[in-house]
């Protein structure tokens, strides 16, 4: 991630531009943000994340128990769950080791969380100049994490059909308030995730076609813009021969 | 000798159910109004102090509920299975026991099966409606076309009673023999005990000659003789004679002091209404804040300060057309 060119005037390492990532000048500026395969691997975590939150919550209460309908009935919610789940993991899996360096905890992390305030009230002027990921986009990738991991640590012990002779009644009992408690966590931490999306403009593009414009860059992630602008290799002809090493 | 319950009358109109559906006192995931009128409580009393662990009962069982149980292998002990299994509803447990004030080997033979609780922790944890229901007269029962096969009742129970069947995936225990009580008949593990180890009858009827037998066991020298009616889960309509009431334990891990497990009723209770709340408050919040700060969008400026960004940096003239469309993928 760090081969830069030495004559590039880069301000910072610039770690969290990552490969695929590139401006194309133009009227407005696109800039990439998400290959094909990172846009691929997102919309099965997204799916398998809603079935396994619908499913999960058909359990949950009784109020929800029609949810089963969507799944085929009960019998086949409960078998569903925990294969969405393996799916949920496996796939969160390959999100984590693309993502993860991107995300890292960086010092303007702090400043952007002081002025969280102003941007929820608007005042996104005030904000500092954050790199791909703000403050908030890395706390929903790192709880994410976490709760994706006590989620399926949890799942195993509760799933009777394969792992019963494993554990202890009293394990399954922790783990099954565990999972449930998390599970909520893991809802509310979407929900902040999808307001987030829907809340700021032009971002949606970024998982469906891939890039979003120049002035959302700016706006939102101005750092991010500006290293790859003095990055080479990002003119439209492609990557060339400047693809980060991974 | 406790009266023996009479044989069934041939008459067809004896044979019409005692009680059903209007009966249900509580049905799990759902609410239900209950019975104006509660039935009698109905008991069995396992007398663990007179079982010769014949296993008649245990045959019985199967036999009336037309079960077979796997051919298992002799693990040198008298149990067999080794446990519970979704056929096995009953289950006979032998413990050789060292009475400690007389050096004595005592011979505990226990008759493990549901309890039939009046606060039954199973049908607490169930998830989906009626796949457990009490009655009033309180039988717990399973309705094995609403189970979902998903083994929280497993998780609920205090005695480790319930078992996921293999075959259908549902979950199977002791139904207290509720197709023979409906017609006024008691258990087949009753009808068949040889030695009244087992009894049926009414709640306060059992009640009543388990007195009768603690006394007689005091007057023998068991001091501790008692009987089993945990308070924690509201009593049960199975209820133990035992020799050594003051420690049940004793007698293959019969729970001490049963109740529901906190965990479960964290995981009922407070869990539920702060999981909702905590998913309907994220939610509002979100609708609130587009409502009062409105969409956060882009302005022209970003996009020309973004242009003059792009535009500045030393890059290789742009080949084709400005801002053509090909990008890397
Ligand atoms: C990651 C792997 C996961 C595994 C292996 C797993 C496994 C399970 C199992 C075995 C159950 C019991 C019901 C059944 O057998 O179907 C269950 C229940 C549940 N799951 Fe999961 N799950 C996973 C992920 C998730 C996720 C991501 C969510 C929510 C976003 C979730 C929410 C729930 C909920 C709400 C329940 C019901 C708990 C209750 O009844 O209180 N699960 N899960
Ligand atoms: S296995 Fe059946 S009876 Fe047991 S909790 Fe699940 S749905 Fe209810
Ligand atoms: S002993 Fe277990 S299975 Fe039987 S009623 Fe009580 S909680 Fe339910």
């Amino acid at each position: 991630m760090s081969a830069h060119d030495p004559k590039t005037p880069v301000p910072t390492p610039a770690d969290d531009v990552q490969s695929g990532d590139a401006v194309h000048p133009g009227h407005p500026v696109t800039v990439d943000r998400y290959t094909v395969a990172a846009r691929i691997n997102h919309w099965i975590t997204a799916v398998s994340l809603v079935l396994l939150a619908l499913s999960g919550l058909a359990l949950f209460t009784p109020r929800l128990f029609f949810l089963t309908g969507l799944f085929g009935g009960g019998q086949m919610t409960r078998i569903l769950h925990p294969w969405i789940g393996v799916v949920l993991f496996c796939s969160f899996a390959l999100l984590f080791v693309r993502f993860w360096r991107a995300n890292l905890p960086k010092r303007v992390d702090a400043e952007w969380l002081a002025h969280s305030s102003d941007l929820l009230a608007g005042r996104e002027e005030k904000m500092p100049e954050v790199g791909k990921y703000n403050a908030g986009q890395k706390f929903v990738f790192w709880s994410m994490s976490a709760l994706i991991l006590v989620l399926i640590t949890s799942g195993i012990v509760m799933w009777d059909q394969y792992f019963y002779p494993y554990t202890t009644i009293e394990q399954k009992r922790i783990a099954i308030l565990v999972h449930s408690a998390t599970a909520i966590f893991a809802i509310c931490v979407w929900i902040v995730h999808v307001y987030a999306a829907i809340w700021v403009k032009g971002t949606f593009s970024a998982m469906t076609r891939g890039n979003v414009t120049g002035g959302w860059a700016w706006r939102h992630h101005r750092k991010w813009l500006r290293e790859l602008v003095g990055k080479p290799g990002s003119a439209p002809t492609g990557r060339g021969t400047h693809t980060p090493a991974e | 000798m406790f009266p023996p319950i009479p044989n069934p009358s041939v008459d067809p109109a004896a044979a019409t159910p005692r009680f059903g559906e209007k009966d249900i006192m509580r049905r799990s995931a759902s609410t239900v109004e209950p019975p104006a009128q509660r039935l009698t409580e109905v008991a069995k009393l396992i007398d663990v102090t007179k079982c010769i662990g014949c296993k008649a009962c245990q045959a019985a069982c199967l036999e009336w509920n037309q079960l077979t149980e796997e051919v298992g292998i002799n693990h040198g002990v008298y149990d067999n299975p080794m446990d519970l299994t979704e056929n096995t509803f009953t289950l006979m447990r032998f413990t050789e026991w060292v009475n400690p004030e007389t050096e004595n080997l005592e011979w505990l033979i226990r008759k493990d099966g549901c309890m039939h609780c009046e606060d039954p922790g199973c049908l607490k944890a169930c998830p989906s409606p009626g796949a457990i229901v009490q009655y009033s007269n309180g039988i717990v029962d399973f309705q094995h076309e609403n189970c979902i096969g998903c083994g929280y009742c497993i998780k609920g129970c205090p005695f480790n009673i319930p078992r996921i069947s293999k075959v259908d995936h549902t979950a199977y225990k002791c139904t207290l023999c509720s197709d023979r009580v409906a017609v006024g008949q008691g258990p087949a593990c009753q009808k068949a005990c040889p030695t009244q180890a087992i009894v049926f009858g009414t709640k306060e009827e059992m009640k009543g000659w388990a007195d009768f037998r603690i006394k007689d066991l005091k007057s023998r020298g068991f001091e501790n003789a008692g009987l089993y009616d945990p308070q924690g889960v509201g009593g049960t309509h199975v209820m133990y004679v035992l020799h050594h009431a003051d420690q049940p334990s004793i007698y293959a891990n019969l729970p001490d002091n049963p109740r529901i497990s906190p965990i479960v009723e964290t995981w009922k209770g407070i869990t539920k209404y702060m999981g909702m709340a905590l998913m309907g408050v994220a939610a509002a919040a979100g609708v609130l804040h587009y409502l009062v700060a409105g969409p956060n969008k882009v302005t022209e400026e970003d996009e020309e300060n973004a242009e003059k960004l792009a535009g500045a940096a030393d890059l290789p003239p742009p080949a084709g057309p400005a801002g053509s469309e090909g990008r890397p993928t």
